[in-house]
């Protein structure tokens, strides 16, 4: 039981990195993200192909990721999402489901089908033995404490920085925050920039510990978004809890039966969301 | 002065496609008679597919373009609908063709609770809620060995009747969803309700405080979709006469009902006819494409979203004033 709490917990952190991005674009512009999870997939296999090309290690190649991630979201959020963002819902959901659609099926013509992931020269297979015969993967461990670090910074960069302060202007009141001289469409563009930084961290993280496949976006997308759900939207500290609380209920419901783990995880989501809508730490309406 | 000022709906358009479409109903009704033999199978076969796509984009125009929700998980109804119907004759003994309106109609009532659990959520992510709902019915039907479990089963009803009477009912039975598809949507959208519909999706709050039911209007509007969704489904896996989870609750279902219904305009009748028969050209001609064909069409629709939001029909519209399905009434001074 111990065990599945662990595992649980572990997996959760994985979720977090999922989730986190999606909670600050939503959190900033009110934007539902559907092409998440595929962002996620090509963030994985971007490390995937430079690995082919450049023999270095892929952490490296991971870290070198990230500014250029962070460049691609802000070109997005600037030449695309920011002319789909408005009172109605439908532009930016079908642009960014278009997106995921040609995303998918971009990957799937460069790299097949076949499931694919990132050799960390047996990283991925230490682990670190705990007192009562429990033994806990290295490479989970450090996703989990770079969830929370994560989770810690993105807080720190919303309540502490001009940043931060900027996100929380335009997310209470966009015209108020331009009449004060805010240019809404650079805030935007910078939150989804720092929000690609995190996707590109969880997709070489996802193709290090697992396997990445072009498909696999969608259901990616699905646990990020219920753990911002369940987490309450607005909170990343909500986040983290959601994502890891969905991580132990899956691991639960992969114990009991290993065909309806992920449909346990959608059930309990699900039961959140008629007990109580607004999640467990609300801070932004919707 | 008193003047007397009289409502007018239909247009001259709006009639000449009135009797355009009885003539075009009428040819493809009879189709089954003229067709050459060789021929007369497949495009029975292809018309019964594109059928159900329209049908199932027609309801999400309904459910998106008039009620204001956006939702990726329509495919639980379309799924649904169908394992019903499979149910019903695989198990039930009831004649597949009575259990295509029976599925469409457990559609549509199983609706009523996933609202309970939807309407809990708002704009984008209630799309993503619904989707997430969608998979549960799929990973619930793929745990269901009665069914086939993941792997899926066979329509075993439809064994006793020969392949030519079973088309030529099936075909009949599309282009009759096909009518009533539009007709429902059209009737409904002229009935007063209707304008209710059109009041909430313009202001939600104003809306309410002139004494609409908004939940309740928001709720009709889900269950007709529903219905509808069901209908679809029930059709499409009479024609396929094989059904699995990862089939029928393909997110892929909404995917083309969302392609159809932007790519033809939305929040208009016409959209989702214009938006079927573009879908059903490039269907025809680049489908063999693959993947190139998919990327193409997500392309398009993000291209056609941010350029041309109302669409094909709404840029037709806006030039030409004509409406097909006129649902604004004008009002006409008396002398």
């Amino acid at each position: 039981m111990l065990e599945t709490l662990i595992q649980g917990l572990l997996l959760g952190g994985l979720y977090c990195l999922f989730a986190l991005g999606q909670s600050l674009i939503f959190g900033v512009m009110r934007l539902t993200n559907t092409a998440q999870g595929d962002f996620i997939i090509l963030g994985a296999y971007a490390v995937i192909a430079s690995l082919g090309a450049l023999a270095i290690s892929p952490w490296l190649i991971a870290v070198l990721l990230l500014p250029l991630a962070f460049g691609f979201g802000y070109g997005l959020q600037r030449q695309v999402l920011n002319s789909t963002l408005g009172r109605d819902p439908l532009p930016s959901l079908v642009v960014t489901f278009g997106l995921s659609i040609v995303i998918q099926n971009l990957l799937l013509q460069l790299f097949s089908a076949d499931p694919r992931s990132i050799e960390t020269e047996g990283f991925n297979t230490q682990s670190i033995a705990l007192p009562g015969g429990i033994s806990v993967g290295t490479l989970p461990l450090v996703i989990l404490v770079l969830a929370v670090a994560a989770t810690a910074a993105l807080q720190w960069l919303f309540n502490r920085t001009h940043v931060g302060r900027a996100f929380r202007a335009v997310s209470d009141d966009k015209e108020t925050a331009e009449l004060m001289g805010l240019n809404a469409h650079h805030v935007y563009a910078l939150a989804t920039a720092v929000a690609f930084v995190l996707i590109a961290l969880a997709g070489a993280l996802q193709a290090m510990r697992t396997t990445v496949a072009p498909s696999d976006g969608p259901l990616l997308l699905l646990f990020a978004f219920e753990a911002v759900i369940i987490g309450g939207m607005g909170s990343f500290w909500g986040t983290l809890v959601g994502a890891l609380l969905l991580g132990v209920t899956q691991q639960i419901g992969f114990r009991i039966d290993p065909g309806w783990g992920i449909w346990f995880g959608h059930i309990v989501f699900l039961a959140v969301l008629v007990v109580r809508p607004q999640g467990l730490f609300p801070k932004t309406r919707g | 002065m008193q003047m007397s000022v009289q409502v007018h709906r239909g247009t001259s358009n709006s009639r000449n496609a009135l009797v355009g479409a009885g003539v075009l109903l009428l040819i493809a009704a009879t189709l089954p008679f003229w067709a050459p033999a060789g021929n007369a199978s497949s495009w029975m076969r292809e018309f019964v597919e594109i059928a159900c796509y329209f049908t199932f984009a027609m309801m999400w125009n309904l459910l998106a373009g008039y009620g204001g929700m956006v939702s990726i998980g329509q495919q639980a109804f379309f799924g649904f609908g169908g394992y019903v119907m499979l149910m019903l004759g695989n198990f039930a003994g009831v004649n597949p063709f009575v259990a295509v309106p029976l599925g469409a109609l457990a559609a549509g009532v199983i609706a009523v609770p996933v609202s309970f659990v939807a309407f809990r959520l708002q704009g984008g992510y209630f799309a993503i809620g619904t989707w997430v709902i969608a998979e549960v019915f799929r990973l619930s039907f793929g745990n269901v060995s009665a069914v086939g479990g993941g792997s899926g089963t066979s329509l075993t009803a439809l064994r006793g009747i020969d392949k030519a009477t079973r088309e030529t009912a099936t075909f009949w039975m599309a282009l009759a969803c096909v009518v009533a598809a539009i007709a429902l949507v059209y009737l409904f959208l002229r009935s007063k309700r209707g304008l209710a519909l059109l009041a909430i999706r313009d202001n939600e709050v104003a809306a309410e405080s002139q004494g609409i039911d908004v939940r309740g209007m928001k709720l009709a509007v889900y269950v007709v979709a529903a219905f509808g969704g069901g209908l679809a489904g029930a059709l499409y896996f009479v024609g396929n006469l094989r059904i699995s989870p990862d089939a029928a609750f393909s997110v892929n279902w909404t995917a083309f009902a969302i392609f159809m219904v932007v790519i033809g305009g939305i929040g208009r009748i016409e959209g989702p006819v214009v938006g079927a028969l573009i879908f059903w050209a490039l269907n025809k001609f680049f489908s063999d494409y693959g993947t190139w064909y998919l990327l193409g069409l997500g392309l398009l629709a993000i291209v056609v979203t941010m350029r041309f939001k109302q669409g094909l029909w709404g840029w037709v519209q806006d030039r030409r004033g004509w409406s097909l399905f006129p649902t604004r009434r004008q009002l006409v001074m008396e002398d």
